[in-house]
């Protein structure tokens, strides 16, 4: 006799939630707490906001009878991750008045500011929205934010995705009114109550991410994406390159709960082709499909990849023509060739110029140097200079890195001028693997976080460049991915040396993976310390050095040694 | 006899206990609950006939306290993740399933005063990073494993352990946790159990057998504890002639009290340092009540005794008598001499051995004021070093006066704590974090000597009581306390009385200190008295949270009608803290809402508050 679970408390506080609104007037205006009610610290994540506590500080604060210093951090709606030099400079300013004087670059191409009090939050996103950024579904139960390849040579095709991620993202936003009213004190319509005709009531059953895709390069890791679309292009009348339709991808996904064989990374499977006018009816197809199929009692169960795994591709494919009316075409061919950013200066299309930057961890702070060391990059005071002057856009990388993107060539001496002056190339010196590592913030602000990442990467950095030195590998390309928790915010699964979090100064570690991300690595040895690490990479890298074929990666040489085996 | 109910319950209640019983049931804390559950079950029971014939409870008896509550299972719950809960959860269920009378506890809310009194404990735990306890827990683990733990003769227990065999400390957690119960005097009903990621492989046996061991041990309970519901004095709190009884450390011959904590309270953003301070009295036989003060007898801070040795250029390993006590100078600056502050016999002293134009100009009537701020940003030290004299070391014992000791507002109640006095201490010094001077720290004489104090040693004190700021006697009143900053602490006290006492007048505390963040004393603590309605009202006055400065009084002014409803209601208005600016600042505050909102004149608002005073319902406690 089957029982049906019960659902997830999560769905629970939905259901009551009078569509996201729940009580957080009155968490924000309770003064006893830095923190809000339970139920709606699950809902603020829906506004683009998270609560966090400042963990190095907590068991103080403890003893203290102090409660922990909570705080909150707000991730912005960035389609594409295309941000105006205006933009930038009102996250800037609030970086500096509200949070903790940086912004973040996610690998999702959002913003991020952190420290923010909870009595600072409504203003804080009241000047966003003002600036024109806003923070609706930025996390939260539903369709997040859209991710774009970033790729500066071809402007008019970028700018073509850019077009696509921003009507996919208006398309799949939530339609309640909840956000306007508690932020931006628009008044509540009487009599009208908020529809959501694509989510219902009760959103989505967890996250869900989409992201585009410009071949030959897979910046967004598109098969790590809920919802991918691989762009298919063709030359025009006028011999210009344009996105005709898309492969649709779904059921990708990172997270995984350590100690949990029935959660697991999972590639997306690429499911057909189809004609770029119906790319939202697809989106909105493969969305209610995930809201009316996805597992509600288990929230560690509740991604799209786990629904398509068990209902199988054809069933899924089947749901997805018929609530789209879309009869998808065999996959066209399509080839990925690389994953990193072109750092430095590249021409595109028009004669335009762009400038990648390498911003490490995404972290966009002014750093201070050590006493007796060279000055140290000032990345916040750099780019805000280099915002005052620029005329074209920005553009966040799924990389974590920032294309200054758009410059006449005439304006290039005095972006060159303030990158010398404020440090900010590092790009043009740091080897391959420092310049193509990512890491998720980790400690001190995510709760989730068992082992440090973003702070912790430099000096992992240093200890793997020792080693890949004393093999003379120092110059070769290598994908290294760190977390602090398996729920894989840097696409660690993807990497071809991952670290992942277990406990303080303890990882697991990953190996395996290609430089494309088209393959999964595996785990190679769990719950180690920084020396183990380094002890169990050393002799890999001197048989690499021995054994490789011709351009053979790293990853490549132990899948094809086969040194990880499947779980 | 071991049914629970003779009949079975109603699905749903009837409209009289909706509409009646419920609304009023609804704000009860949890003991509450479980004693009206065992009431009304006895009721039940003996007017149904029951297999235990119960007495009959007369309209007299019917609101008498009971004992203890019936024997029951507790399910401690101590997770990080949930599987804790998870399991918790099966266990609760097996066991009320097995008959057991059941409850299930988050560590978080669960304190030693319980434990003490818990019978049968069934605990559930998991092992974080390093062989830690789950967040949760961690408060209730510092209590269990410190020298304060109670001894547990009462108990029987069994642990059921959850963690990750691939990390070093495996399962430490729940080791600890079973192995300190065994050593605190207490009886392992069943053996623990170590679960790894297959938590379900030794959870589920582990679940059956322990439960079989409690229906062995619960049936014994119950029978042993179906006793009549009226009549019980056993376990209620110690009468006013325990209070009185007992020999009392004084002034002259204080108690070496050993320190059990020093703790500080503001966080590292804080520009003050405040300590909280707690005390073993053992077995002195000192008593007190919510209001009293807690005397120290400092010992001077070594900056100030150096700097009193340099400036008079003496020895301070020369021997002095001084009464016909001798001891090395040094000594005498340090434990019996007053040095830290300044009094004018000292500086009369000094005038004579040096006759200073400018010192007697300083001393004359008309430099009152100047001197005044002069006393109180110096320390002895620093009229020495402005006035150079030749001292001898006699003629400088005589100059200064005997050491004083500090009297603090006592920040707990015996009711709450046992035998232990707790206060709050602000660090007083111009070498404070705010204002560093390291070459010439001038630290306050008992701040810094608590401040800096180690926690094995022990501390000379007396307990000073204070009739005039007590507690109403009738505790339905209710009462509003305005204590800033450090003028909280004996509001610690009366919330921890009024808790333990079961009062049910409201409590609204008015609590101010510079920043939200760093400077929020107590705040865990008054978080979780109003969650759990021991208090009732909390208005806080951050004054550079914003940029206008906001102090209590202006709190008091926004609430100046329910400040006003509350007082002509009947409630004690108390105020504890500053006596130059806050306590005049709230009296401002007080005649103005007579004014406002009671209608009165200017004259009238004066009368109404002496009124207060003399009924004794407005009482301060200000320094």
């Amino acid at each position: 006799m089957a029982e049906t679970p019960p659902l997830s408390p999560v769905e629970g506080i939905k259901t009551r939630s009078r569509h996201l609104r729940g009580t957080l007037v009155e968490s924000l205006a309770d003064p006893v707490t830095g923190a809000l009610a339970d139920p709606d610290t699950q809902l603020i994540k829906f506004h683009g906001s998270y609560q966090q506590d400042d963990r190095d500080i907590r068991e103080e604060r403890r003893l203290q009878k102090l409660e922990p210093a909570y705080s909150f951090m707000v991730r912005t709606r960035l389609p594409a991750g295309v941000a105006t030099p205006a933009q930038w400079l009102a996250l800037t300013d609030l970086a500096r008045k509200y949070g903790n004087g940086s912004l973040r670059l996610t690998t999702r191409q959002a913003f991020q500011i952190h420290g923010i009090l909870k009595r600072n939050l409504k203003a804080n996103i009241a000047a966003m929205n003002a600036a024109l950024v806003d923070s609706i579904a930025a996390c939260g139960d539903v369709n997040r934010n859209v991710m774009a390849s970033a790729n500066p040579l071809e402007s008019a095709l970028h700018a073509e995705a850019h077009r696509y991620a921003a009507q996919l993202s208006a398309h799949l936003l939530p339609n309640t009114r909840a956000y306007h009213e508690i932020w931006l004190d628009r008044e509540k319509v009487a009599g009208t109550p908020d529809v959501e005709p694509i989510y219902g009531d009760t959103y989505l059953p967890r996250k869900f991410k989409a992201g585009i895709v410009v071949p030959p390069e897979n910046d967004v890791d598109v098969f790590s994406q809920d919802l991918g679309f691989i762009a298919i292009t063709e030359k025009d009348a006028a011999d210009t390159r344009r996105i005709v339709g898309f492969n649709l991808v779904v059921g990708g996904g990172m997270g995984t709960t350590h100690g949990e064989p029935g959660t697991y990374a999972r590639l997306a499977d690429v499911l057909g082709y189809f004609d770029a006018a119906h790319l939202c009816a697809i989106g909105e197809a493969v969305l209610t499909t995930q809201r009316d199929f996805g597992d509600r009692t288990n929230r560690k169960h509740a991604r799209l990849k786990y629904t398509i795994a068990e209902r199988g591709v054809d069933w899924f494919r089947g749901e997805v023509e018929r609530r789209s009316g879309v009869t998808l075409a065999p996959p066209r061919p399509f080839e990925f060739t690389s994953r990193g950013d072109r750092f430095g200066w590249t021409v595109g299309t028009g004669g335009r110029w762009h400038l990648t930057l390498r911003i490490e961890s995404g972290r966009i702070a002014d750093r201070e140097a050590a006493a007796g060391q060279p000055a140290a990059p000032r990345w916040l005071s750099g780019l805000e200079a280099i915002a005052r002057i620029h005329t074209g856009h920005f553009r966040l990388s799924p990389n974590q890195n920032l294309v200054i993107a758009d410059v006449d060539a005439s304006a290039r001496p005095g972006i060159d001028a303030l990158v010398r002056e404020y440090g900010l190339d590092i790009h043009a010196t740091a080897r391959p693997v420092r310049r193509d590592a990512l890491a998720c913030v980790a400690l001190p602000t995510c709760s989730l976080a068992m082992a440090e990442a973003e702070r912790y990467l430099p000096g992992f950095l240093d200890a793997l460049d020792l080693t890949l030195r004393q093999h003379g590998l120092q110059n070769e390309p290598l994908s290294v991915r760190i977390t602090g928790c398996p729920n894989g915010c840097a696409r660690p699964f993807l990497a071809e040396i991952a670290l992942v979090g277990k406990a303080p100064e303890r990882y697991n570690l990953h190996l395996g993976g290609d430089g494309l991300g088209q393959r999964l690595n595996r785990l190679y040895r769990e719950n180690i310390t920084e020396p183990e690490i380094i002890a169990a990479l050393d002799p890999l890298f001197a048989r690499y050095a021995a054994e490789r074929t011709a351009g053979e990666r790293f990853g490549d040489w132990v899948w094809r040694n086969q040194l990880v085996k499947a779980p | 006899m071991t049914q629970p109910l003779p009949i079975q319950p109603p699905d749903t209640p009837s409209r009289l206990v909706r509409e009646q019983l419920l609304p009023l049931v609804a704000g009860l804390e949890h003991s509450d609950l479980y004693w009206l559950a065992g009431y009304a079950a006895g009721l039940a029971q003996g007017r149904m006939g029951g297999a235990v014939a119960l007495p009959a409870v007369s309209a007299a008896t019917a609101a008498a306290p009971v004992a203890a509550t019936p024997a029951s299972l507790t399910v401690l719950v101590a997770s990080q993740t949930g599987n804790s809960k998870r399991q918790g959860e099966r266990l609760l269920a097996a066991a009320t399933a097995a008959g057991l009378n059941a409850r299930l506890v988050r560590a978080a809310d669960y304190s030693l005063k319980e434990l003490a009194r818990e019978r049968l404990l069934f605990v559930v735990i998991s092992t974080q990073g390093d062989g830690d306890p789950p967040d949760e827990a961690r408060a209730l683990f510092d209590q269990l494993l410190s020298k304060r733990a109670p001894k547990l003769p009462q108990l029987h227990f069994a642990v059921l352990s959850l963690g990750d065999s691939s990390y070093p400390k495996f399962c430490a957690a729940g080791q600890i946790f079973d192995e300190r119960l065994l050593a605190l005097g207490a009886q392992r009903l069943h053996d623990r159990a170590d679960c790894d990621l297959d938590i379900e492989t030794l959870a589920t046996p582990w679940i059956h057998g322990s439960i079989e061991r409690a229906r062995e041990q619960f049936a014994e309970l119950r029978i042993a504890t179906v006793t009549p519901l009226r009549g019980a004095t056993v376990g209620a709190p110690q009468t006013a002639a325990e209070h009185a009884s007992g020999p009392s450390a004084s002034r002259e011959s204080p108690f070496a009290a050993e320190v059990l904590a020093v703790q500080r309270l503001t966080g590292r953003g804080s520009e003050r340092e405040v300590y909280h301070l707690e005390l073993a009295l053992g077995d002195s036989g000192l008593r007190y009540e919510p209001g009293d003060a807690l005397g120290i007898l400092p010992r001077n801070p070594l900056e100030s005794v150096q700097a009193v040795l340099e400036a008079t250029r003496l020895d301070g390993d020369q021997s002095v008598t001084r009464d016909g006590i001798t001891l090395p100078l040094a000594e005498w600056l340090t434990s019996r001499l007053e040095i830290t502050q300044v009094s004018r016999p000292t500086l009369l002293a000094l005038q004579e051995r040096r006759a200073s134009a400018a010192l007697q100009e300083l001393l004359a009537p008309a430099s009152r004021e100047a001197l005044r701020n002069r006393m109180l940003r110096s320390q002895v030290a620093d009229f020495l070093r402005d006035f150079p004299a030749d001292w001898d070391a006699t003629s400088l014992l005589a100059a200064l006066r005997p050491l004083a000791p500090r009297l603090y507002s006592i920040a707990s109640s015996r009711a709450s704590v046992g035998d232990e006095v707790h206060t709050t201490v602000a660090l007083v010094g111009d070498g404070a974090a705010s204002r560093p001077n390291p070459g010439n720290p001038r630290w306050g004489a008992a701040s810094r000597f608590v401040a800096t104090h180690s926690v094995d040693g022990s501390m000379p004190i007396f307990i000073e009581t204070n009739d005039r700021f007590r507690l109403p006697r009738d505790g339905t009143r209710d009462i509003i306390m305005v204590g800033p900053g450090t003028g909280v602490a004996p509001f610690r006290a009366f919330v921890q009385e009024r808790a333990e006492t079961g009062a049910s007048g409201r409590n609204w505390l008015l609590f101010g200190a510079r920043s939200f963040d760093h400077d929020f004393l107590y705040q865990l603590e008054w978080q979780a008295a109003l969650k759990q309605k021991t208090l009732h009202r909390l208005d806080l006055a951050f004054s550079r949270d914003q940029a206008e400065k906001i102090y209590v009084q202006h709190r008091l002014l926004a609430a100046g009608h329910d400040v006003w409803d509350w007082l002509q209601n009947g409630a004690n208005f108390y105020v504890c803290g500053d006596a130059t600016r806050m306590a005049p600042d709230v009296n401002a505050a007080l005649l103005q809402i007579g004014r406002q909102h009671g209608n009165l004149s200017d004259d009238s608002a004066v009368e109404w508050l002496a009124a207060l005073t003399a009924e004794g319902r407005y009482l301060r406690d200000v320094y």
